[in-house]
């Protein structure tokens, strides 16, 4: 649609501005990316999520929407076309679960992995890797979550591929475990090799420095 | 028909009032089952074995867990009657936004207010009060967050009201003095017989939380 703006405010190492990246992609949507500096957050983002102060947020013609989900749901909203979500209700309430459930379990488990050490370091791991064979269950046989296509739950999901293998390498703990949740594991390659997808993803090499930097001061501050 | 829609639900949460409200305000009816949390039914492990909680829709046999989901599933399904979401994008991202923000913040501090003391329960009631001004700013002139009407906001918040009594009298505050517009929200929301007959009496959540700071051995 001509005479639209889109902007996305972002931080490059944020797996939460991938999701909304992916999802402009796969709609085919232009738009101008704003790398955000999180040590010195700009004026614009202050002013365009004055509650969380958070990346990613999304400006559509000067209106801010923030908060990676609901961004995702009003870019399936805005942009019909290559649909995100089911059409069913019943599918969409289910869709909406488990990403709910991967930003309420898998996510804290996964970091809590990263940042602690010895016993709690191995509880969370456990943790992680029992809520991880939780979502292989919605994804039973299927290509993707949303079927034979990507949808909601692999855009909210799929970045764990990356980022719970850089953990598990940093923090040496196991994860994503290929013998116990072999289906979910084919899945992460399918969903990062996806052509569209693909080239959003962030350099692994940097990343894994990146987090090899945060990880030294997380675990020299709690120790 | 009754038996297409059942809640497994438990009377003092915030979050099966939110059905309720939701439910009511579409004039669905339906079979309301009260959980023992300390004695969950198989039912209930049946139908949310993954957190195990309430509130659960369950819908010609099939469960939607989690309240926030269960209220945007019941707007698309019976969506003839009282939208809980607009039809415009833009405004229903906010929405989901503020309810959200509710979900994230209120049960959270609201928890802390009369579960802890001392500075944590102060440091509680700041923030508790912080965010009741954030949400009354949001609302505005408007009578509810949806605008002329209840919308998707309106139901995830009212709920907490049932429990002020509970965080006025162990905070030791009164949100009226702070925020009287908030209030002025609140009876809009009570005189509306969807919401007065969803929520259980204050003094009755006053009593249930006297009791579990028993149990949790708060005195």
């Amino acid at each position: 649609m001509s005479g639209e703006s889109v902007k996305l405010l972002g931080y490059w190492a944020s797996p939460l501005a991938l999701r909304v990246k992916w999802a402009l992609k796969l709609k085919e949507i232009e738009y101008q990316y704003v790398e955000e500096d999180l040590q010195n957050k700009s004026p614009l983002l202050l002013r365009y999520n004055p509650v969380h102060k958070k990346v990613p947020v999304l400006v559509h013609d000067g209106k801010p929407v923030a908060e990676s989900l609901i961004i995702l749901e009003y870019i399936d909203e805005t942009w019909k076309h290559n649909p995100i979500l089911p059409q069913d209700p019943y599918e969409r309430a289910q869709a909406r679960f488990w990403a709910g459930f991967i930003d309420e379990k898998c996510v804290p488990a996964i970091m809590s992995a990263f940042t602690n050490q010895g016993e709690e370091k191995e509880k969370a791991a456990k943790e992680a890797r029992e809520n991880l064979k939780t979502l292989e269950s919605a994804l039973g046989g299927k290509d993707f979550f949303g079927g034979e296509t990507v949808g909601f739950v692999d855009i909210a999901a799929g970045w764990i591929g990356l980022w719970a293998r850089i953990v598990e390498e940093i923090a040496d703990v196991n994860l994503i475990d290929a013998e116990t949740m072999p289906l979910l594991n084919a899945w992460f390659g399918r969903v990062l090799e996806a052509p569209v997808l693909k080239e959003c993803v962030p350099p692994r090499d940097k990343l894994l420095e990146h987090s090899r930097g945060f990880h030294k001061i997380l675990t020299a501050a709690s120790s | 028909m009754a038996d297409e829609v059942v809640v497994l639900d438990f009377w003092p949460s915030p979050f099966g009032m939110r059905l309720r409200i939701a439910l009511a305000e579409k004039g669905i009816e339906y079979e309301y089952k009260d959980e023992d949390l300390w004695n969950k039914s198989p039912l209930l492990l049946q139908m949310n074995p993954v957190h195990k909680k309430i509130p659960v829709l369950i819908h010609k046999g099939k469960p939607v867990c989690e309240s926030l989901i269960a209220l945007q599933y019941i707007d698309e399904v019976w969506n003839e009657k009282a939208p809980l979401l607009p039809s415009d994008s833009y405004l229903t991202a906010q929405a989901r936004f503020w309810a959200d923000f509710v979900d994230k913040k209120i049960y959270e501090i609201g928890r802390k207010l009369w579960t802890t003391k001392g500075e944590e329960q102060d440091a509680a009631k700041k923030e508790f009060l912080d965010c009741i001004g954030v949400l009354e700013r949001e609302l505005g002139d408007k009578p509810f967050f949806g605008g002329d009407d209840l919308g998707f906001v309106d139901v995830t918040l009212i709920p907490y009201y049932s429990w002020f009594l509970v965080y006025e009298k162990f905070g030791n505050f009164s949100v009226g003095a702070e925020h009287p517009e908030f209030i002025a929200w609140v009876k809009r929301c009570m005189e509306k017989e969807s919401v007065s007959k969803s929520l259980p009496e204050q003094e009755k959540v006053y009593d249930f939380a006297m009791l579990i700071r028993k149990k949790l051995g708060i005195e």
